[in-house]
């Protein structure tokens, strides 16, 4: 098992400068950017919208029962909700989803081509199959992920003032106040620093158990699964990693 | 002109091949032929560079690409057509699209120059008119063709065939040997299909190289066969009792 690790991460940093080499033809790889920027941002919206509306009207239900009986102003409500969502709530929870749905849809797309002899194919007729088959896809993580993120925190932002107000009694000016209060600059910019690295993550990582799969359809499908364990175990280290390097400057 | 020249390889302890050197000529159909298990597809992958032998090398005219960096082989690659047994089409392209692929990412073509170009490979391998159809719309045979007009697209000097004829019916699969038999004396181009079709064999065996276990048993021409006394090429191409009473009879006929 740890063999099978060290294995893996050293093939992993092997793979990565391929993946990075000049491109062909800019005009594919622009036009394979543009359709994976399609296929993870709009695909992925109503899941992020569902999920990040219950987020934050959850989080305005729990804190609103922890706040009641305590000399703690009300309008605290609004300001919770909001740094919630925005260090820690929307990137990682939008990541871990997307680690689930994008992730092990990417295996197993290039895991099939893997398997069909696409790949080959392309290798056959001079494509730097790492590089075009991958590098779309990091870019077109990298630069719609962070979108999602912050569609994700507006959202969870007002799922927890439909909660905050409708569910727990807060008033419209307490919420609104405590969403003003206390804004730090730094905490979006965490939250953004946060979406790319996680972006990274879950596309380097489900490409690669895609890219080298062998064998047939049971082990594409473990690829797959692997993608999704792994690549939401990464974001859970680097969250953390994040966090401690913010918290401690 | 390619030439494989002392290649062996191994994976862990198991030897697959076991020194094979032979020259694959220029503008004749070479053929590499041998029971499954005999190491066709491995030297098919280490001629074409997808894999690596453990010892020796191969010759593409005077470039040893055994040598070569990554970037060399890509450039080299663009010269190199292969049909794969499985024709490895993009189901989510047209079959324009497939055929025009190596052109989108290689050339620099205008959009009617590229379309004229799979205009004229589609109907070289007479499936004129099926542009906007998908790989899964058409039959087996006709999905060859495809796969055959993409590899011709870009004007290769090397083409590749491995299996060319799996899982068609006779008379298509003379219809894909024809084919290729003609794309290579047209373009005058280097040929190498990897079968174990006997048909295929004796119509267009014009250089044919048999493995067995790993090794090379016997090499010649289609007109050799009949009367070569290898048993085990023997054993190969006449397994069936059917095609053992046809040779004896065509060596009784004179």
């Amino acid at each position: 098992m740890q063999k099978t690790l060290i294995h893996d991460l050293g093939k992993f940093i092997n793979w990565l400068p391929q993946i990075f080499s000049r491109p062909e033809n800019t005009k594919m790889y622009y036009k394979e950017t543009i359709r994976q920027m399609y296929d993870i941002g709009i695909g992925s919206l109503p899941i992020v919208f569902i999920i990040s509306l219950f987020i934050g009207a959850v989080t305005a239900i729990q804190f609103s029962y922890q706040l009641s009986g305590t000399l703690i102003p009300p309008y605290y409500i609004g300001y919770i909700v909001r740094d919630m969502m925005i260090i820690e709530l929307s990137s990682t929870f939008t990541c871990l989803v997307l680690a689930g749905k994008v992730g092990s849809t990417m295996a197993a797309e290039i895991g099939g081509m893997r398997q069909k002899e696409h790949i080959d194919a392309m290798e056959i007729m001079g494509v730097n199959t790492s590089a075009y088959l991958v590098m779309p896809k990091i870019i077109a993580a990298l630069l719609i992920v962070p979108v999602l993120v912050t569609v994700s925190a507006l959202i969870g932002i007002g799922g927890g003032y439909f909660a905050a107000v409708n569910v727990s009694g807060f008033s419209d000016a307490e919420f609104t106040r405590g969403l003003r209060s206390f804004f730090v600059p730094l905490y979006v910019n965490m939250m953004y620093i946060k979406s790319i690295v996680f972006a990274f993550i879950l596309v380097t990582v489900a490409c690669y158990q895609g890219y080298f799969v062998t064998g047939g359809s049971v082990e594409l499908g473990k690829a797959s699964t692997r993608a999704v364990v792994f690549g939401d175990i990464l974001i859970l280290v680097a969250d953390l990693l994040i966090a401690v390097v913010f918290m401690a400057s | 002109m390619i030439i494989a020249k002392d290649i062996t390889k191994s994976f862990d302890i198991q030897e697959v091949l076991k020194g094979i050197s032979f020259t694959f000529e220029k503008g004749k159909t070479n053929l590499i032929i041998g029971k499954s298990g005999a190491g066709k597809t491995v030297l098919l992958k280490i001629l074409v560079g997808l894999l690596q032998p453990s010892t020796g090398t191969v010759y593409y005219d005077d470039i040893d690409i055994c040598s070569i960096n990554k970037q060399q082989l890509r450039e080299l690659r663009m010269q190199i057509g292969m049909l794969f047994q499985g024709n490895a089409l993009f189901d989510s392209m047209t079959i324009e699209e497939n055929i025009r692929f190596p052109m989108d990412m290689f050339t620099k073509e205008s959009i009617q120059e590229k379309r004229n170009r799979v205009n004229y490979c589609l109907e070289r391998v007479s499936l004129e008119g099926i542009n906007n159809k998908y790989p899964s719309e058409i039959s087996g045979g006709m999905q060859k063709r495809v796969g055959i007009a993409r590899s011709i697209v870009l004007s290769p000097k090397y083409l590749f065939c491995d299996e060319p004829n799996s899982g068609l019916d006779p008379k298509t699969a003379i219809t894909i040997d024809e084919l290729i038999s003609s794309i290579t004396k047209d373009n005058e181009i280097t040929t190498i299909i990897n079968t174990h079709d006997m048909n295929s064999v004796m119509e267009i065996g014009e250089n044919i190289c048999f493995l067995d276990q790993g090794e090379i048993a016997w090499q010649g021409h289609k007109d050799e066969v009949l009367e070569n006394e290898n048993p085990k090429l023997q054993e190969f191409i006449f397994a069936s009792p059917f095609l053992q009473k046809l040779r004896s009879r065509a060596l009784n006929a004179g």
